[in-house]
């Protein structure tokens, strides 16, 4: 028997810092809320906007596998390992911490508000030496299809992790239908809203919320609204 | 009352990123070192109430470190942080506490 917890949009924290507007599913920074420390592997789902010009200094991360979707805007990118880099809405980041990384990331555009989505999942391996891959996805291959952009093979035509995780991104036209299978055994499935409303097993989602779903091989779905536009990451449960 | 967090981890700089972030918060105390010896050492001269496991430790050094801490102070709280800065150091150590 499939199990779930909801994540309204309006129970994410929240901290408004002038230039940026985040918004944090789980605990995250000064938001502390002990019922929202993870969903299986997946620690961290940030949705930022970040003003034009600003963005984070140089910072350090270690044994995190990063993850950044741009959803509107573009993200000047430069880390310790000597990538310079710019990622637009249409493209994904991904950045293996492992044993120490520094990098900044500003919004690119001086009068354009970025909105990323910034995913960090616990590593299956620790101290990793760190790696850097962006790529532009096809973007027309995700309509009325959860398109894969993140698994754990390189060999795949997507970013690849240290994890057993697998992301896919889906636009859908109203009353569409289908089902995702879910990749392995012991995954969950955390589906994000885009944009648009949507049926998850049962559930009627709108923009920015969530369910995380478990105990199960697959997830039912379905478009209420037209371009309702859904993040699935299919992750393993056991920390 | 002040928490005193001790953290090791071997690279200098988020080392001293960490210092930083712990030292920031009046209600916790950091010393952060980047070897075992030295990690040994504070826990030996000084109060801790909480051990943070940063990056770059390996496996092997993970368990003896635990093993020579434990024997020195049993019952003292050893966690690992993720992610080398403040985004779940926060959490981590509410939950650690808790």
């Amino acid at each position: 028997m499939s199990q779930f917890i909801l994540y309204k949009e309006n129970t994410r924290g929240h901290a408004n810092h002038g230039w940026l507007d985040a918004h944090h599913s789980f605990s995250f920074a000064n938001y502390y809320n002990p019922e929202r420390m993870h969903f299986g592997v997946l620690r961290v789902l940030n949705d930022d906007l970040i003003d034009g010009g600003m963005g984070f200094g140089a910072h350090p991360h270690d044994n995190m596998e990063i993850i950044t979707i741009p959803l509107a805007g573009a993200i000047a990118h430069k880390d310790s390992m000597g990538n310079t880099a710019e990622i637009k809405a249409g493209e994904i980041q991904v950045m293996s911490a492992g044993t120490g990384v520094s990098h900044s990331e500003f919004n690119a555009l001086p009068d354009v508000q970025l909105n990323l989505l910034q995913i960090w999942l616990f590593p299956n391996k620790k101290n990793v030496t760190p790696r850097y891959d962006q790529r532009a996805l096809d973007v027309t291959a995700r309509h009325n299809n959860f398109q894969q952009i993140l698994s754990p093979n390189s060999e795949d035509d997507n970013v690849w992790i240290h994890q057993d995780a697998w992301f896919s991104l889906g636009k859908f036209d109203e009353s569409f239908e289908t089902e995702y299978k879910i990749k392995k055994a012991g995954n969950g499935v955390y589906a994000f809203v885009i944009s648009g409303e949507v049926t998850i097993n049962g559930q009627i989602l709108s923009k920015r919320d969530a369910i995380g779903i478990w105990d199960t091989d697959h997830i039912s779905f379905k478009a209420n609204t037209a371009d309702a536009e859904v993040l699935l990451m299919d992750v393993p449960m056991e920390l | 009352m002040q928490t005193t967090i001790l953290y090791i981890g071997r690279d200098t700089e988020i080392t001293i990123v960490m210092n930083r972030l712990l030292n920031a918060r009046p209600e916790w105390k950091g010393i952060c070192v980047c070897t075992d010896e030295e990690a040994v050492s504070v826990f030996k001269e000084q109060t801790v109430d909480l051990v943070l496991l940063g990056n770059g430790i390996d496996q092997e050094c993970e368990q003896a470190l635990k093993l020579k801490l434990e024997a020195i102070k049993p019952g003292i709280k050893i966690i690992q942080h993720y992610g080398g800065g403040s985004g779940l150091l926060y959490g981590e150590i509410m939950t650690a506490l808790s």
